[in-house]
């Protein structure tokens, strides 16, 4: 059966040869125009006067678009129409479009958009979230608490408290291929537009909306991006509705793509916040009570704030049972660009603040940090036959009373710490440091346990479109994106295993949403399990036909009729696949067919914080061992050692690929990649030059990758799990080892409080910290 | 003649009155439709636009996006639609970067194909300063290093190695009445240095364009228009490294990448940090002599120059000068050049077994450096004999350490001088605060590569990157 095989990427031969088309590279009609923003200098300041006249007199502009020449400004939000195209009256950050710039060439759009004179009355501008707590800037009225037991008389009772607070940084998305838009204008008002999105029928709506059109006079087309990781979910809107405006003005095509500068001033990134913790633990380390403070700093605009916040509150747990806890969380508003959807989509946020919990207590009671996590840990309650398992007295409920039915993770880890050796090297690197006076090791193993579905519901639904036609090629589309994931191959994968032929029968194509009407953005990890079972009752939906109409030939029922190898049972006779398809066409039988998928199970009532958000858990961990210099605080991945649960993989070689590229962006954010805001606030890293990403020898050089051999307890597809975010979080275990090895170069009074992401700078003040200096 | 003339995947293109500063990825996308090359930062810093170009000197990648039309007249240009044999076969490193699950967006992947393939082709197994210039977001490297090697043992296809041969035919034919004077309007591109300093003295106000590694982004990013411009890539005469006695004279247009494979032997420490030079499509454009006469004081060239005590030889018209290195960099951005002259050479001594070379930054490799120090203590029955110190990073041009030189010299090389040293850091250095590092880092640890140095003398491993799992 094709499912669980290591397949290939579906475009794999196309991207080795540069065939693989992206926006960019579609050729476009003669004529075609191309656009740029001009963009705001300041960070918070009334308009008061806007001169484009040396924009419109640049070589080769057509049009100039500001504030007065839309009534009502359209908006690009994709939560709360706070996101007007163009600044209206006030600009509310570095970078905020103020006016566009429409032109020949790519090349004369940008010139000219240099040209603009606008002048602002400059306000104060809150930048920190000190500055936004202190003015109360903030989305929703005040803080979100979720509680459960009573933390204050936990942590108040127990043996010890520890406490404390600390930075974690942002994360740009740097997907390679940046943000780009084309419209295309058709007869009556129509438009089509191919946008690089992780959510084509929100640009759909977005576009319609722009355009007082309905939803039914605009398609939307992707085939793939050049990379997504929640930054295509909603910041791709202000493109396509600014080629689409120019596009119905002009009656050309319209092109706009952000050079890497402008991509990463305008658009929106992780969230950076402060964790603030209290914690009683007792002589074992049992978290007995927990306090935590998340201080987000969420921009100028509301964009996927809240989910974002949520789900960092619903992962403050990660993978440990805490009786007593509670969760302030503060969505502050700033005048910098945008907080948006970046993979895991506040989950890592939330998850490396439980895991400093455990990274402190086993540092006060001189303990391995292991050793506290483990006693932590949910208890273990795997049950893969899916039966009812909820009223076992071992079941216990996350903080928000769900029931943690499928934990895995003691004998996961405990395969891990064996297969990596994990207590071995644990006493190799104390020799090590023992013997080191520059140089000092750390290790430090960290699990990952991430609830898959949308927060929201109603996003749990997928459709999808499969056609037979009457040779036995087979045309595949579904409502999912294909960013890199392998989503497009692990779908025809599903589709081919219906139908009992080889995946290469499977045509896929793009996206459509001509195809399949309102569907949600690729995102939370959900693409495969969604799209994979509308996918797959679409296929069976035309198998039962096509076996409906050979079983009355045959005399026999539906159950005889089997799909196998490309060839088709019944009775004693078989039949190529395609001649059942040409048997199914000459009957006049649909070999069309939609499929449809809604999640099961889910219930969640967001403003108590209590239900079941989640389907299901995904699982995983990793060991890091790094190494840092004490005199310059330089430091580096050494070895990592991975067991991640992807269920029964659809697809374990892309699967693995997941891990593997999840671990070093995470890795990533926590290390080299510093976003980095001057007094003004305008984004000093901006581009590849300063903005360090992961490159080739940061990967960590002894790379094992696993995956667990469980499958999923619920009824997903094929059993399998999600796996695009979860891996992102055992990047988390690079940190705590970089604390090890820090905590290693003091005499344990001092917790070396590191701050994220750990940068040389960062890990040599933490250095001096632990060695009183 | 304003014609450049090239070979692209194997086919002759004569261009005629392009603008010179037009890219060739630009021309490849928007003239060609060759869109397998891609735009991801249009800065030299992702290598999405990695391109393999031939010449003379055999093949090497290169990042389109900061590489202007001029650059590649003569030259031999293969994208990655030229990376498959004539019959779509694919390279062993395409074929092994699909078996291997090496793509997965697939956007970065032409880049790194064709740095992989130009690798191949030049026997290169050290994959990861091949790739140092690819950026990948996706995959985490991993299965892109399982390619490569798997791709190591297959051998060179034939179509990878046609472009030398054609080149040769091709410069005869196409190439008429040499490959100087104008290529495009506005462009010029001198053969030799005498035509450079001749024609320099009368447009002193030009732009001298060596590996447009710096002012391709003056063009790509600040959109400024340049006229008048020298391409100085067909000035053979300053391309030559040659041993001068005890000294090394190196010409001003060798690249970052030759002086590095130059070093490896008498100066490793130097050829090490040259190695941590941005990347290798950076420093196979890059010259010695842009590094030098752009005035940057982050550049990595100045510091160690500086250390080995360098002597910088300036050329205006047929007037020679030579200054110590040091001298030449007078204040942020500011130098003692005059109007049409121009960085001819420098020479440094041809063996320095103490010279140190460190480099700090956010990123081991293919980064700015936050802080360079270079250290060249000379140590004399048990005393310092004689100390050049030189820092980027710390000050508005690269800079000698001279107070901690004075804190060294004449006292015995130990610990203790080491320890009565380190303040004079502060002394010599005020160093400001950006996004690289603060000040108090940069100052910190700058002091405290003085004492890196003295244990590095000892033989010590002493950085993270000398260490194994």
């Amino acid at each position: 059966m094709s499912v669980t095989k290591p397949l290939s990427h579906d475009a794999a031969e196309l991207h080795v040869t540069g065939q693989a088309r992206y926006i960019d590279d579609i050729p476009t009609p003669g004529g075609t125009l191309h656009l740029a923003f001009g963009l705001s200098s300041v960070a918070h300041g009334e308009i008061t006067a806007i001169d484009l006249s040396a924009v419109r007199a640049a070589p080769g502009v057509v049009a100039v678009y500001a504030a007065g020449d839309f009534d009502p400004m359209p908006d690009c939000s994709p939560s709360a129409e706070d996101e007007p195209l163009l600044a209206v009256g006030r600009v509310h950050y570095v970078g905020q479009p103020v006016f566009l710039v429409v032109a020949e060439t790519h090349l004369a759009a940008r010139k000219a958009a240099r040209l603009g004179k606008v002048s602002y009355r400059e306000l104060p501008a809150l930048l920190t979230v000190d500055d936004a707590l202190a003015a109360n800037s903030r989305f929703e009225d005040g803080p979100v608490i979720w509680a459960r037991g009573d933390a204050s008389a936990a942590i108040t009772g127990a043996a010890h408290t520890i406490e404390g607070s600390f930075e974690v940084g942002g994360q740009e998305h740097f997907y390679l291929e940046g943000q780009i838009a084309l419209a295309l204008p058709q007869e009556g008002g129509d438009m089509v537009v191919h946008s690089s999105t992780q959510h084509p029928s929100e640009i759909q709506h977005k576009v319609a909306h722009a355009l007082h059109l309905p939803m039914n006079a605009v398609r939307v087309e992707v085939r793939r991006m050049g990379g997504g990781f929640g930054g295509k979910e909603s910041q791709g809107n202000a493109l396509a509705i600014s080629c689409a405006l120019a596009a119905r003005a002009t009656g050309k095509p319209c092109k706009m793509r952000y050079d890497r500068d402008d991509d990463m001033v305008i658009t929106g990134k992780r969230h950076d916040l402060r964790i603030g913790y209290r914690a009683g633990i007792d002589t074992e380390g049992r978290v007995l009570g927990v306090e935590f403070l998340h201080l987000m700093r969420c921009g100028w605009s509301q964009d996927l704030s809240l989910p974002v916040a949520d789900r960092a509150m619903l992962h403050a747990d990660n993978a440990y049972w805490l009786p007593n806890i509670r969760i302030e969380s503060h969505r502050l508003k700033t005048n910098t660009t945008s907080g948006t959807a970046y993979r895991g989509f506040g989950g890592p946020q939330g998850v490396i603040g439980i895991e400093r919990v455990m990274d402190h207590a086993a540092h006060v009671l001189r303990l391995d940090p292991l050793a506290v996590r483990k006693v932590n840990f949910y208890a273990e309650a795997s049950d893969a036959s899916g039966g009812d398992i909820s009223t076992k007295a071992t079941v216990q409920t996350t903080p928000y009373h769900m029931p943690v039915e499928d934990f895995c993770l003691h004998g996961l880890v405990a395969r891990l710490e064996g297969s990596a050796e994990y207590q071995r090297r644990r006493g190799a690197v104390a020799t090590w440091n023992a013997s080191n006076d520059v140089l000092k090791r750390g290790l430090a193993l960290t699990p990952v346990k991430f609830g898959i579905s949308f927060t929201l519901t109603w996003l749990n639904q997928a459709g999808a479109l499969v056609h037979v036609y009457q040779d036995g090629s087979i045309h595949m589309n579904h409502g999912g994106t294909e960013m890199g994931q392998g989503l497009f191959r692990k779908v025809a994968q599903v589709a081919a295993a219906a139908f009992g032929i080889e995946v290469e029968a499977v045509k896929i194509t793009a996206t459509d949403t001509g195809k399949v009407p309102n569907t949600s953005a690729t995102a939370a990890s959900s693409g495969s399990d969604l799209n994979g079972m509308a996918v797959k009752a679409a296929c069976d939906t035309i198998r039962l036909r096509m076996a409906e109409v050979l079983a009355e030939r045959h005399q026999a029922t539906v159950a005889e009729v089997f799909f196998e190898n490309g060839r088709v049972f019944v009775g004693g006779a078989d039949y190529s696949f395609a001649e059942v398809a040409a048997i199914t066409y000459q009957a006049r039988v649909s070999l069309s067919a939609t499929g449809f998928y809604r999640t099961p199970k889910i219930t969640w009532d967001r403003v108590k914080g209590e239900g079941r958000p989640f389907y299901y858990f995904a699982y995983g961990a990793a060991v890091t061992e790094v190494v840092i210099d004490t005199l310059t605080g330089e430091n580096r991945i050494l070895r990592t050692d991975i067991l991640h649960d992807a269920g029964a993989s659809l697809n374990p070689a892309l699967d693995r690929g997941q891990v593997e590229g999840g671990y070093v962006q995470g890795a990533g954010w926590l290390t080299t990649e510093e976003l980095v805001w001057d007094a003004k606030g305008r984004l000093t890293t901006h581009a590849p030059s300063t903005y360090k990403i992961p490159a080739c020898s940061d990967r960590p050089r002894v790379f094992n990758v696993d995956l667990w051999d469980g499958e999923n307890r619920e009824e997903t597809i094929y059993r399998s799990k999600a796996v695009g975010e979860p891996p992102f979080m055992l990047g988390i275990s690079a940190f705590y080892a970089l604390s090890d090895a820090v905590a290693a170069c003091g005499d344990g009074s001092v917790y070396p409080a590191l701050d994220a992401p750990a940068t040389a700078e960062r890990v040599l003040a933490a250095v001096k910290r632990v060695r009183h200096v | 003649m304003s014609e450049i003339a090239f070979l692209l995947n194997g086919t002759p293109v004569r261009i005629v009155g392009v603008a010179p500063t037009r890219t060739l990825l630009d021309w490849l996308r928007e003239n060609r439709h060759l869109t397998g090359t891609k735009e991801g930062c249009n800065e030299g810093d992702c290598g999405a636009c990695t391109v393999m170009v031939t010449d003379a000197e055999g093949a090497r990648a290169l990042n389109a996006c900061i590489l202007m039309l001029p650059q590649i007249h003569g030259k031999a240009v293969r994208t990655v639609e030229g990376i498959a044999g004539p019959d779509g076969t694919l390279h062993p490193v395409q074929q092994a970067m699909v078996t291997h699950h090496g793509s997965q967006c697939g956007f970065c992947t032409p880049g790194f194909v064709v740095s992989m393939a130009v690798g191949h082709l030049n026997g290169r197994h050290d994959h990861d300063d091949v790739l140092a210039g690819n950026l990948c977001r996706c995959t985490g490297y991993a299965p892109i290093i399982r390619a490569a090697e798997a791709a190591e043992a297959a051998p060179v296809p034939d179509w990878m190695r046609a472009d030398q041969k054609a080149l040769a035919s091709f410069a005869l034919a196409e190439i008429s009445s040499g490959d100087r004077g104008q290529t495009a309007p506005g462009a010029f591109r001198p053969s030799n240095s005498d035509e450079l300093a001749d024609w320099y003295l009368q447009n002193p106000d030009a732009t001298l364009i060596a590996g447009a590694t710096d002012v391709g982004l003056w063009v790509t990013k600040q959109l400024r228009d340049l006229a008048p411009v020298a391409f100085l890539n067909g000035v053979s005469d300053l391309q030559q490294i040659e041993r001068r006695g005890d000294a090394i004279a190196i010409g001003a247009g060798v690249t970052v990448e030759t002086l590095r494979a130059a070093m490896v032997g008498s100066h490793p420490s130097f050829a090490e940090l040259l190695r941590r030079y941005a990347s290798v499509q950076v420093r196979n454009a890059a010259t010695i002599g842009g590094n030098i006469a752009n005035g940057s004081p982050i550049g990595d060239g100045p510091p160690a120059l500086i250390a080995l005590g360098a002597v910088l030889h300036l050329r205006r018209g047929d007037e020679m000068r030579a200054i110590p290195l040091e001298d030449f960099f007078l204040d942020y951005r500011k130098q003692d050049r005059r109007a049409g002259e121009f960085v001819a050479a420098v020479t440094i001594p041809a063996s320095a077994p103490d010279l140190r070379c460190y480099k700090l930054s956010k990123r081991f490799d293919q980064d700015i450096s936050a802080v360079c120090g270079c250290f060249n203590v000379t140590v004399t029955e048990g005393k310092v004999s004689a100390a050049r110190i030189a820092f980027g990073g710390m000050a508005g041009i690269p800079k000698r350490a001279a107070a901690v030189e004075a804190a060294l010299v004449g006292r015995a090389w130990n610990a203790t001088t080491i320890a009565a040293a380190l303040p004079a850091f502060a002394q010599d250095f005020t160093p400001m605060s950006d996004m690289r590092a603060s000040a108090a880092y940069r100052l910190e640890a700058a002091t405290n590569l003085l004492t890196r140095y003295f244990h590095d003398l000892t033989g010590a491993p002493v950085t993270v990157l000398e260490v194994e799992a």
